[in-house]
């Protein structure tokens, strides 16, 4: 049998106090000042909706467009960089001014450092990083981007390397289509796609 | 499986954790306990075998709540002596370990160490004795007895009667 106990509820009621969320913020600052965070993470409002961008030391690892689970977004990254993940938005004040800039249609290329340890197979790795290199308002092909990264009859695995591309928009993938100008596939579905292209004026 | 994104460990633990701080330590040192706490647990996390994170990282709390009663010791008299925050002052936030009664708070940093701990592992934190054992490493009987003879000497105290209008009004 249980009896009611008046300093016990007290007890559980004093649970409740202080403020646990702005003494969680100053702790994310103190990590971060002592060098223990390995994933610093933030959101971002967009026009094309609420992207989560995530930065190691080395540069942006990550960039999930707003289809993606957040939690899972920062699961996989626990598992394949470092569970050591913290919101820190001020880590991405840089990133997050440049894809500002993107969408305000005043900024034509990106210049934060990438990190590219969620690409680990080479040709993959090629294939981003050729469509690293296609201009802004300008598109291409998924073979064109299998000839640049050096594999011309390899367009089919160059088009599963777009598909898995861990940092779209800054790694341009929208600007890779199918032959004949067919709008193809994209992480965010054909109309982001659409919308990112009509930003850059690519296409009408 | 691999370990959660520390952010959520985080936002899971971190009311329980300053709460049994507060309730250790009192509401103003509190927050350092709480920041070296995670500082701790963040450096430790590869450690952290998943299989009871909470009652890992208030094994952690403990420690340096009694670091930091350690430290308080050795300190002089006027940095310890901090005055709490007035009951009922204006505008500020609940005083005591959680916006209750002050008497009540004062009488469970007045308990020995270990019953102050299982007190505020059971009750504040809302523990498991299993669990409160593992935080105080010490057997479940001995985390259970020094739980009750804490709740004995506070009702003893009479921290629970005295303050309990108060308490309510602070609700």
């Amino acid at each position: 049998m249980k009896e009611k106990n008046p300093i016990e509820e007290s007890l559980r009621a004093g649970a409740g106090g202080g403020n646990a969320a702005a003494a969680a913020k100053r702790f994310a600052l103190r990590a971060e000042d002592e060098g223990l965070v390995d994933v610093a993470y933030a959101t971002l409002d967009t026009p094309v909706g609420e992207l989560v961008l995530a930065t190691t030391r080395n540069g942006l690892v990550r960039l999930a467009l707003s289809g993606e689970e957040v939690d899972k977004v920062l699961a996989e990254l626990a598992k394949d960089v470092s569970p050591r993940i913290l919101e820190l938005p001020a880590r991405l004040d840089g990133a997050r001014r440049e894809l500002d800039e993107y969408f305000a249609g005043r900024r034509t290329r990106f210049e934060m450092s990438l990190d590219w340890r969620l690409v680990p197979a080479p040709f993959m790795k090629k294939v981003l990083k050729a469509t690293a290199r296609v201009p802004y308002g300008s598109t291409t092909t998924y073979g064109d981007v299998a000839v640049e990264a050096g594999s011309p009859r390899a367009y089919r695995a160059a088009g599963s390397a777009l598909g898995s591309n861990p940092i779209p928009i800054v790694v341009p993938c929208h600007r890779v289509l199918r032959r004949g100008g067919e709008i193809g596939n994209y992480g965010g579905g054909p109309e982001m796609k659409r919308f990112l292209l009509e930003l850059e004026g690519a296409i009408d | 499986m691999a370990a959660p994104p520390f952010q959520s460990f985080l936002d899971d633990h971190r009311e329980p954790v300053l709460g049994f701080l507060r309730a250790m330590v009192g509401p103003v040192d509190a927050d350092d306990c709480f920041q070296e706490t995670f500082v701790a647990a963040m450096r430790g996390y590869a450690r952290l075998n998943g299989d009871n994170p909470r009652a890992w990282v208030l094994t952690i709390a403990r420690r340096k709540a009694i670091d930091h009663h350690r430290a308080a010791k050795r300190r002089p008299q006027p940095s310890d002596a901090i005055p709490e925050p007035a009951h009922g002052s204006p505008g500020g936030a609940p005083p005591g370990a959680g916006g209750g009664d002050p008497e009540l708070w004062r009488a469970v940093r007045e308990l020995p160490p270990k019953q102050r701990a299982a007190v505020a592992l059971r009750y504040v934190t809302d523990l498991r004795y299993r669990d409160v054992a593992r935080a105080l490493d010490c057997s479940e009987e001995a985390a259970r007895r020094s739980a009750h003879e804490g709740l004995k000497s506070l009702r003893e105290a009479g921290a629970g009667d005295e303050g309990r209008t108060e308490w309510k009004d602070g609700q």
